[in-house]
């Protein structure tokens, strides 16, 4: 596993699992690992994201886990200002994306952007993944956020 | 009835709201209340302007896994019998017109006579919808977001409406014209929570960001209350003390895919409404010309937007140029909208005053009154799944 990374927002934040069921375990193992997997149907080739047991074009269960390489687009943004958490009081604005992965379906997924919050964003801006690690954290838990290219 | 008004599936004319009640609605936190004791105020209101025995209610029907639970409300109410209990699944506020909807199909199937349909909520009680607190670890959709800070509604929806204004050339100015209309019509409501707390441009301009594209007056307030209206078969809707407000249409749902996880609808930059809205508008028999007055429901003022260019207001290249204070402004604007001040100025009471306030408008009494009054729209909480509407008319209407 990898070392602690730089975080962008201050711990404290809701920590994310896979559900009982397990079924985005697959999904959180790979970033823990360095890499993003996407659900891709075996029997259609169907992107999906967020995971699913069935595929909803053709209906095949359990789509394979595939690794994609984490780039994308800028769909849409946000700078949130309002601390809607304890753990953001005090710290100032932060900037979500939406991104797009053209590569795959263009499923979309939402991280930070990376840099100061303040910066221009635009949107259809390339963008590539950085994965962020908490080993240290109980539990331990791995963020992709990205980066202007 | 004629045998082709029996042969046709539709709420159309079939039931009347009679009776409409509230609490008094406090921010969050300052009702001296509880939630259950809230709802039963608002139903025993809404009782008490009709003037029906509460005992006289079989069915009870609410949304957002309303926490007045409809069996110990029926005891506490001394109901003499309880035959429909329903529940609108998930969507939050956008449930607050299927609530309406589910009840009046119970009374068109024959499994009640006098439905009351309700929301109680106290965030001061049971925590704000604007915080997100004692969560260690979070799983499903929540995942995908709440560890990247987008942890609460404001957060979860200005995306969405970004996309939108980037999309169609949106401008700050049309979500400023709503939270100015709604605040200018709560100036003459003294049930809203900001009566005698008016808006002007400079103030919102000025205002904090919440989250980009949303100033603090974009947001809905977090508020402690509860509202309730009683729904009777048209037949016996003259029985009452006031004119009835009749169903003309609701609708319910949202589009292919619409709840795909973690932002991931087809359709990304939309209210839900692309298929509700035809839908409403083919049971009530009308189209957006014939509607004299909306209410339409402010999560963020940018959901309002969208909404209403999907109920076919306006395209959304000329959401600008339609957005105008005076254009929504009761009584002459060209679509008075949110009439009792709504979710931003009245109360966030999850939409519910949205619905009471199309009866007040239909009868004649709003403090608000539009010109045109007689077909009035309530659009249920736009950008979830399933989000609902609702057309209600005067019996001249039918």
């Amino acid at each position: 596993m990898s070392n602690p990374s730089a975080r962008y927002l201050p711990a404290g934040l809701p920590i994310p699992v896979a559900e009982p069921d397990g079924l985005s375990a697959p999904y959180w193992e790979g970033l823990r690992q360095g890499k993003l997997l996407v659900q891709r149907c075996g029997r259609c080739n169907t992107w999906q994201f967020g995971p699913e047991w069935l595929c909803h074009r053709c209906h095949a269960f359990d789509p394979a886990w595939i690794e994609v390489e984490p780039r994308g687009k800028i769909f849409s943004w946000e700078r949130a200002w309002h601390p809607s958490h304890a753990a953001l009081r005090g710290h100032g604005p932060y900037i979500a994306v939406l991104v797009e992965l053209p590569h795959a379906g263009g499923v979309r997924m939402v991280g930070n952007l990376l840099g100061t919050p303040d910066q221009t964003v635009a949107i259809g801006a390339d963008v590539e993944g950085v994965f962020e690690h908490h080993p240290e954290q109980d539990p331990p838990y791995s963020l992709l956020q990205w980066r202007r290219l | 009835m004629t045998a082709r008004a029996r042969d046709e599936r539709t709420l159309r004319g079939r039931v009347a709201v009679v009776g409409i009640g509230e609490t008094d609605y406090c921010r969050h936190g300052a009702s001296p209340d509880p939630e259950f004791k809230l709802a039963l105020k608002a139903i025993l209101a809404a009782c008490a302007d009709a003037g029906l025995d509460p005992r006289d209610i079989d069915g009870f029907s609410s949304y957002s896994d309303d926490r007045s639970e409809a069996s110990r409300l029926a005891a506490a109410l001394g109901t003499r019998q309880l035959r429909t209990a329903t529940m609108q699944w998930g969507g939050g506020g956008g449930g607050c017109c299927a609530a309406v909807a589910n009840a009046a199909a119970s009374i068109v199937a024959g499994l009640a006579d006098c439905v009351v349909v309700f929301r109680s909520l106290a965030q001061g009680q049971y925590g704000r919808f604007g915080q997100a607190a004692g969560i260690h670890t979070v799983s499903g959709e929540r995942s995908y977001l709440m560890p990247y800070g987008v942890l609460a509604p404001p957060q979860r929806f200005a995306m969405r409406v970004q996309r939108y204004m980037y999309e169609h050339g949106v401008r700050q100015e049309a979500l400023r014209a709503i939270a100015l209309a709604s605040y200018h019509h709560a100036q003459a409501n003294p049930r809203a929570v900001m009566y005698g707390k008016p808006l002007e441009p400079e103030k919102y301009d000025a205002s904090r960001w919440i989250v980009e594209p949303f100033h603090l007056f974009d947001c809905c307030m977090e508020n402690d209350g509860a509202a309730a209206l009683l729904l009777v078969p048209a037949e016996r809707a003259g029985d009452f003390r006031h004119k009835g407000a009749y169903v003309l249409g609701a609708a319910s749902g949202s589009g292919h895919r619409a709840a795909a996880t973690a932002h991931n609808a087809p359709l990304y930059a939309t209210a839900s409404f692309e298929t509700v809205a035809p839908d409403l508008y083919r049971m009530a028999g009308v189209g957006p010309s014939d509607v004299g007055v909306v209410q339409a429901y402010e999560n963020f003022t940018g959901g309002v937007v969208m909404a209403l260019a999907e109920h076919g207001f306006f395209k959304p290249e000329e959401a600008n140029e339609f957005l105008t204070f005076d254009n929504l402004i009761a009584p002459s604007g060209k679509l008075p909208l949110n009439t009792s001040g709504g979710n931003l100025a009245e109360c966030y009471m999850h939409g519910f005053e949205l619905v009471l306030e199309a009866v007040r408008q239909v009868r004649g009494t709003s403090t608000s009154q539009a010109r045109r009054s007689d077909v009035a729209l309530v659009i249920g909480g736009p950008m979830v799944s399933p989000a609902s509407n609702l057309i209600l008319g005067s019996e001249a209407t039918l």
